[in-house]
Formats: structure tokens, sequence, C-alpha cells
């Protein structure tokens, strides 16, 4: 059930400092928006404001709405959990649980949320690990620790731990940053064949990376360190790529600078 | 700061320095390079013949004492080493040391570590340093002030609570209680529980604190509750130190003299009932019975310390064992 | 899709909103148990505030978790019960460490003077009013400051030993002895001087046994706290100092040593805190006395914790030896808390790079 998000007039902060400012922008449903933008642009904390992970922080707030379909997750009575329940998240780093096997880190969200059968959590385990193209690599081992795995194996398991709670949008934070070349090209099919079920967004620093995988590419910018990052512009992916309206963003993506 | 240290690529120095830096670098040479590791190995070594001494002199003494017991030393229930001839046992004393101790452990570290989780999960951030700061000093407030305010502030204040637990679990026989002043084991308990709470808030606040954030972010991202999170990432994180800091609680509270001589109204016996007054532990048995004793008396007095030596030995092993097995864990998954 | 992916989807269909207790719930329900403790207390007539307070605790748990599974359900109401333990537990361990500190301020300003500070007991009997802890202190000062000068250079040597020098066998039980002696309770320590001491060497009690037994619990400490800050100075300093052709000795004397001397000052300030506080060893190889020694070496000396100790023990409930013994307990707990203080004070001034 991917869903839509709509942001208007975002704007977060640390404590006193302003990390982004007055964003808006919306991701369509079954698709993949890659966030690009040089260091410090405020893309990951943008990123991590689409499911309230970014109040987490010290001194971390909001302002503004993101409605996902029609509510928004900023709204009074809403209760953080049950949205990061609905939008979860892929990290930089691979952070299976690494006291629990394999099959427990998968099954550990649904865990959380009720109570299943046996047999009914098995058949999502093994759903889910099939679906993060997993599943015939690790179904020998599934009562082995998950941090015994490869970086790229242990990836793949965080994105079945996120998918096996059946998210409306899956988010990832570079999620290939951390892994070799091989790894990175298995994460990156996976996430074309997971755009069929999820709406997804990826904040990467590979701008080859956000050309393969995405249809729409938005670019952050700052006008200064220790200025807000701000939205420069949102558009399909090939226009950004060949075509971009803004001059900042030619200049980015031709490498002249970031 | 040294001046040497603002160079760090200078070039090597030739000639003879240059030979004389490379016999440094092989060794201790130079006198005062022989002289500085002799003495400081020394110092190693002098550390290691302590131990040793330690182990020996209480052994010796003990051995001449354990020739003349009528007793045997594990089971008797009777404390006259200064008879002709000697009857002791430490069975009283080992019961009294071993139940008041994991008492205290039981009562202290679910509190501690939940004030450890408090300080590193809930307080908001402003309290959190200063409670933290707070802790740290209360563990440096001597045994004997504990003593003191036991045996004058809570031992009254136990009285209630004894008639409490006597009506309505006075049936087990555990908590019955004939109604005289609360200076039993229980009380002893309290008090060391008090006092090995700080510590171990410490050790586990470290641990908590050690917490990868990607461990809870990961939860947090399932949609997990705090308390959710505590339970899935921070606390199997952090078992293995939360066990090792209650041992360090334990061993404290085994060898704890002042605090139970203090509270403790000893008797040589064992009851059933930790409420009424009476039994003893090794530490507090010598510091009470060691103004009375003659030499043989006072041996005797070692040998109890030799054995309550021997049981924080192994404790305080267990809990080492625990901490260098995590360091392997803990660098694997790193 | 299978049934139970069905379910999850189901869970997930429900709205993001959940029914929230407001803010202030956790306040009123504490507010709510207290008063209706103290009601149980009053009306059962329980006169321990011990039970009252822990009738409180118990309503608090309970309430929180019936009220916001009622509400919330059971997931959030396990969160709330949670938050509320922590609570509760904090609040129970701060009361009996706030209540020592009141009641070592309280009892023992009374007799805490000019006059305390500087008189001996004499010939006052413990029972009777007056007398002070001039001799106590000046046992504590002598004793604590032997055992300094004895462990401080042989722990520093140790730490240097491990650090700089220690490889193989000889280090790693250095390593693991030094672990073993932290664990040492002080009565054992005690024992063991008193074991050679008094019964082999067959010499009397003295200010200087005790010091030999609290440098003893000393050792340990200053060769860890050392050991933690020597491993702190990086390594290119070394190296620089050794590549300009310093020999090691001089490049540890000159370089390392007053790198770290801000933290070792620290780890040795928090031993002596820490064997000022013992008792147990004194007891056993220093007595204690009512009147003025000043020689460490020979004869019975007075000690602070000692003093309280026997103020507490030996005077048969006498109200002028307790008020002696809260005094001397304030005497004692400044004297510590200062040196911790003072210490942590120059941990934070001289912390190396942060």
């Amino acid at each position: 059930m991917a869903k839509r998000i709509d942001v208007s007039g975002l704007t977060a902060y640390y404590g006193s400092h302003k990390a982004i400012e007055d964003i808006s922008m919306t991701v369509e449903p079954r698709s993949v928006t890659a966030f690009i933008g040089p260091s410090g642009c405020g893309k990951s904390t943008f990123l991590r404001t689409l499911n309230r992970m970014h109040e987490v922080t010290t001194g971390g707030r909001v302002e503004g709405k993101v409605l996902l379909d029609d509510e928004d997750l900023y709204g009074t009575h809403v209760d953080p959990v049950a949205v990061r329940r609905t939008v979860g998240m892929v990290f930089q780093r691979p952070n299976p649980f690494p006291t629990m096997s394999i099959y427990d880190n998968v099954a550990a969200g649904l865990r959380l949320n009720g109570s299943y059968k046996k047999s009914e959590l098995g058949d999502i385990v093994e759903k889910s690990l099939k679906g993060a193209n997993l599943w015939n690599e690790v179904k020998d081992r599934l009562n082995k620790p998950g941090s015994g795995l490869s970086g790229g194996q242990q990836q793949r398991l965080c994105i079945a731990r996120a998918i096996a709670v059946e998210p409306d949008v899956l988010l990832m934070d570079e999620p290939c940053s951390a892994l070799d070349p091989i790894s990175t090209l298995a994460i990156e099919d996976l996430i074309g064949e997971l755009k069929e079920r999820f709406t997804i967004v990826i904040v990467t620093h590979n701008m080859q990376q956000a050309a393969r995988v995405s249809d729409r590419t938005a670019f952050f910018n700052l006008s200064a360190v220790g200025q807000p990052g701000r939205l420069i512009e949102i558009d399909e992916t090939e226009r950004i790529f060949s075509n971009p309206s803004v001059q900042a963003t030619e200049d980015y993506i031709s490498g002249r600078f970031g | 700061m040294d001046t040497t240290t603002k160079n760090p690529t200078a070039p090597p120095v030739p000639g003879p320095l240059g030979a004389e830096q490379k016999r440094a670098a092989r060794g201790a040479t130079r006198p005062g390079d022989r002289i500085f590791l002799g003495l400081s190995r020394g110092s190693g070594i002098l550390l290691l013949l302590i131990m040793a001494a330690i182990a020996a002199f209480l052994t010796y003494r003990a051995a001449i004492v354990l020739t003349k017991d009528q007793g045997n030393f594990f089971t008797t229930f009777e404390w006259n080493p200064t008879m002709d001839p000697p009857v002791f046992g430490i069975a009283v004393l080992a019961f009294g040391t071993v139940v008041s101790s994991v008492i205290a452990m039981a009562l202290a570290v679910p509190v501690a570590v939940s004030i450890a989780l408090f300080i590193t999960h809930y307080a908001p951030r402003k309290l959190g340093g200063p409670i933290a700061y707070v802790i740290d000093l209360l563990a440096a407030v001597p045994s004997i002030v504990y003593g003191l305010w036991g045996a004058l502030v809570l031992v009254p204040h136990m009285n209630g609570l004894f008639g409490w637990l006597d009506s309505y679990l006075g049936w087990t026989g555990i908590f019955e209680w004939q109604g005289g002043a609360p200076r039993s084991l229980l009380t002893a308990s309290v008090l060391l529980a008090i006092m090995i709470l700080p510590i171990i808030t410490n050790v586990s606040r470290e641990v908590f604190r050690q917490v990868p954030k990607m461990q809870e972010e990961a939860a947090l991202a399932l949609g997990a509750t705090r308390w959710e999170v505590i339970r899935m990432s921070v606390l199997p994180f952090g078992r293995s130190g939360v066990i090792s800091a209650s041992m360090l609680g334990l061993g404290r509270a085994l060898g704890e003299t002042m605090a139970v001589a203090t509270v403790l109204s000893p008797t040589f016996e064992i009851h059933a009932s930790l409420l009424d007054p009476g039994g003893g532990t090794f530490a507090q048995n010598i510091a009470s019975k060691f103004g009375e004793a003659n030499e043989q008396g006072r041996d005797a007095l070692i040998a109890s310390g030799l054995v309550l030596f021997l049981i924080t030995l192994l404790v305080n092993g267990a809990a080492r064992a625990i901490i260098a097995r995590r360091k392997e864990y803990s660098g694997a998954s790193a | 899709m299978t049934h139970a992916a069905a379910r999850a989807a189901q869970a997930r269909r429900s709205t993001l909103q959940g029914a929230r207790l407001p803010r202030w719930s956790p306040w009123a329900i504490a507010g709510g148990s207290v008063v209706a403790a103290v009601a149980v207390g009053l009306g059962a007539g329980l006169d321990s505030r011990i039970q009252w307070g822990l009738i409180a605790a118990l309503l608090f748990v309970l309430g929180t978790y019936a009220i916001a599974a009622r509400t919330e359900g059971r997931r959030q109401a396990r969160d709330r019960v949670a938050t509320s333990v922590v609570w509760v537990a904090f609040v129970v361990a701060v009361i009996p460490l706030a209540s020592l500190l009141y009641a070592t301020v309280k009892r023992g300003v009374k007799v805490f003077n000019g006059y305390f500070l500087s008189h001996s007991m004499g010939v006052v009997a413990d029972t009777e009013p007056g007398g002070g802890i001039y001799h106590a202190i000046i046992g504590t000062l002598e004793q604590v400051g032997i055992a300094t000068l004895i462990s401080v250079p042989i722990g520093a040597l140790t730490a240097i030993y491990l650090v700089e020098y220690g490889r193989g066998k000889l280090a790693a039980a250095v390593t693991f002895f030094v672990d073993v002696m932290t664990g040492i309770p002080s009565i054992v320590a005690g024992l063991f001087i008193l074991s050679f001491w008094i019964l082999i060497l067959d010499l009397g009690p003295s200010g200087f046994a005790g010091s030999l037994a609290l440098s003893i619990l000393m050792m340990p400490v200053v060769v860890r706290s050392t050991e933690e800050m020597l491993k702190l100075v990086p390594n290119e300093l070394r190296e620089a100092s050794l590549a300009l052709g310093v020999p090691k000795w001089r490049t540890i004397l000159k370089v390392v040593l007053p790198t770290s001397v801000g933290g070792i000052t620290t780890g040795v300030m928090l031993a002596i805190a820490r064997i000022t506080g013992e008792t147990a060893p004194v007891l056993l190889l220093v007595w204690g006395t009512g009147f003025i020694n000043n020689n460490p070496f020979e004869g019975a000396q007075a000690s602070l914790p000692l003093y309280i100790y026997q103020q507490y023990a030996n005077s048969a409930g006498s109200n002028a030896a307790y008020d002696r013994a809260w005094a001397a307990a304030l005497a004692l707990i400044a004297f510590v808390m200062i040196l911790n203080l003072v210490a942590r004070g120059i941990a934070r001034w001289k912390a190396p790079r942060h």
C-alpha cells in the first residue's frame, strides 16, 4: 500500500540551529525519489523528518506539515511510534541487532506489533528475505547471528527487516555508502524491485546511483556553511541530469562543486 | 608541552646520536634506561610479591590454629578460639555473609539498572549529567558513615516494615519476626544494598552509554516504543556489563565490615528468619571479635579472613572474566 | 498475499493516531498515588513512612498500567510502566542517599565547631559531652600521608612498566594481580599486615602499620588510574621524542608524565579519598586512642573513621557520643567530598584533547 508524501513548508532545527528551511515537495507512490546534494545540505535530516526520527536527536524539532496521503505526521494526536511503523527506514551502516539471529532480526518488528502464529511468522520472514533477495543465501542458517553476514548481506537483512512490517514508505539513508560495488549493485537491483510495492526515498552521495535507480531526483543545497539547507529543485531524474532548470544543479551535477 | 613534540618530522639525527638512538630503540642499554626499567619492573614484581605474601601469611597463621581446632572449621556453629582446646567454625559466618550479600545484590541491581537507564535514557539531558555526578560522589561516601546512618537512622525505620513483613509474609518462616530490635541480616542487606547501589549504577551507566546509536535507531525505525528500544537494543548490549557490575557490587558487599558491624546484633547461630537479630558475617565477626581475642583468637579470625579472601577472589575473578569475554564479543561484532 | 501479511497490512492501515494520555497524566497519577497512600497509611495506622512510600510506589506503577492500558493499549501501557518503574526506582534510591547526607549534616553541626576540631578526647569519658577530633585528624593525615608516599611511587612505576615496557608474561601477571588486589576487602588487607607485623614481627599497633594496610588498598587504584592516563598519551609524542635521540627514560619523565600529570593527580586524589574512609584495617592495626599521638611509628593512634566507630560502639547509647560521631562523620564526608570535587575539577581542567 504505497502512499504519497506531501511536504509543505517544512523547517527542522537542532536546538537553535536551523538545519533545513521551508521545504515543500511531493513524493509519488510506487516510485523511487533520490535526494542529492553536497554534504551538510540537510538531505539526511530531511529524510529523518519523514518518519519522525529527527526528533529523537537531542534538540531536534520540526515545523511544517508532512502529509502521508491525507494524514499529517505532525498532527496533534499522532503517535510517532505508529508513524515509524508505517514509514520504514534503512540506515547508512547496516545495523542488524547483534544479539539476534537472522530470523529474529526479520521478525523483530512483527513481534512488536502483535502476536503471530509460528507458521505465520515463518511465512512473513521467508517472504521478506525473498523480497530482499537474501533468502537463498541465508535459508540454511536462519538461526545464526545476523552480525555474521557480510556487509552487503547485513544491509539486505536490514531491508528485509524493514519490509517485513509492510510499511507504506521505505526511507533509505545512503544505504550503499558502506558497501563494496558488488553489494551496491545487489541493493540497487533490489530497490528497482521494491518500488513496485513501496514508495521509496533514497539519500545518496553518488550521482550515478541516483541516475540509475531513481525516477525523480531532488537537489538540495545550502548557500553557505552554517546556513540552513534548502530544496533547489525536484524533477524527473532524466531532466535533472540532462537539462536542469537551475544553474546550481547543473554545476553540482557536472562536478563543478560539492 | 615539551618542545620536542612540536617537530615530529625532524630529520633523523646524524652521526653517533643516530647509533645511540638505535640502541635505545633496541632496549634499555643506557644506564638511565636500565635503572628506570629496573625500578618500574621492580615495582610490578613487588606488587606480585605482596599478593603472594598476603596469601602466604594468611595461610600460615590460619594453618597454626586450624591444626588445633577441635570443631570442624566448616560446619561448627561455634566461635570459641580462645578456649583450650579451641572450638570454632565458619558455618554461621559463611551463611550470613553469602545471604546478606546476595540479598543486597538482589535489592540493588534492579534499582541500579533502573537508575542507570534513567540517567542514560529517561531523564532530561540537563538532569542526567548532575544526577550521574551525584551518584559518583555517593560512591565515595565512606562505609563507616553508611554504618552510622544505618544504625541510628535506618534501624529505627525498619520496625514498621518488619511488622508488615511479619504479618503478611511471616508464615513463610523467612519473614517471621519475634519483635526484637530490627538489627538483623535483612537490615544489613538493605544497608549493603544502599552502599553498593552507586557502584553498580556507575558501571551500568557506562555500559548503557556505549550502546551504539545505530542499534537504538534500528529499533526506533521499526516502530518500537522507548521501552521496546531498551529491551531490543540496550539491555542485550549491556547484559554482560550489568552482570559484571553486579559481581563487583557483590564483591564489595561480601567484604564490607563496618556497615554490617554497626547494624547487626550478632549471635553465633543461623535463623530461618531474616528478621530476627542474629547471625554474622566474616568481616563483621573479625571487627567485633578482634578486641577480645588473644593470639590464638586472632589466628582464628585470620583463618576466617582467608576464606573471605578466597570467596571475594572467586567473585571478582568471575566479574573480570565476564568483562573480558564481552570485550572479545563487542570487538568481533564491531 | 498470505493471511499473515494481510493481518500485518490490517494493523498498519489503522490510523496513525492513537489515543494519548495528556502530558500531565504521569504527574497526576503520581499525585493521586501519594494521596491514596497517605490515606491508607493514616487509615490503617501504619506508622512507618517506608510503608507509605512503598504503597505509593506500588499504586503509581499499577495505576499507570491500568489507566494507560485502558486508553492507549497494551504496548503503550508497558512503555509507561517501564517509565514509571524507572522513576520510582530513582526516587527509592535517592531517599536513603539524601537522608544520609541530611542526617549527617543536621546532626553533625551540633558539636561541629572550632573547639571540636582543635581538641582531643583526652580524659573525656566516652559518655560525657566535650572533647573533639584533633587527635583523629592528626592520625588520619599521618596514616593516609604515609600510605600515599608508599603507594604512589610503587603504583605509578608499575603503571609505567605496564604501559611503556610491559609485554609478555610478567606484565600479564601484574595486570591480573592488580585486578585481584582491587577486590581485596579492606579487612583482609588489615589481617595480612596484622599477621606479619604484629603476630610475626611482634611489633605493637602503630599508625605506620595502618598505613601499610592502607597502601595495599591504594596501590591497585593508583596503578589502574595511572595506566589509563598513560594510555591516553598519543604515541606520536613518544616517537617524536625518541626520534630526536632522547633516551626512553627521559622521554617518559619529560614528555609522557608531564602530559598526563593532571589525570594521574586526579586518580591519586580519588584513591586518597577512598582510603581515608577505611575503618577496618585501622581498627585492627592502629587500635585508636583518645590521646594525641603525633608519632605514627609508635603506639596506638586515632583516626577519623575509627573515631566515628568507637564513639558509636563504645558509648552505650550516650547522646553526647552520638553527637560527636555525627560531627566526625560530617568532617570525614566533607574532607572526602572536597578531595573528590577538587580531583574532578583537575580532571576537567587538564582533560587531554577534549
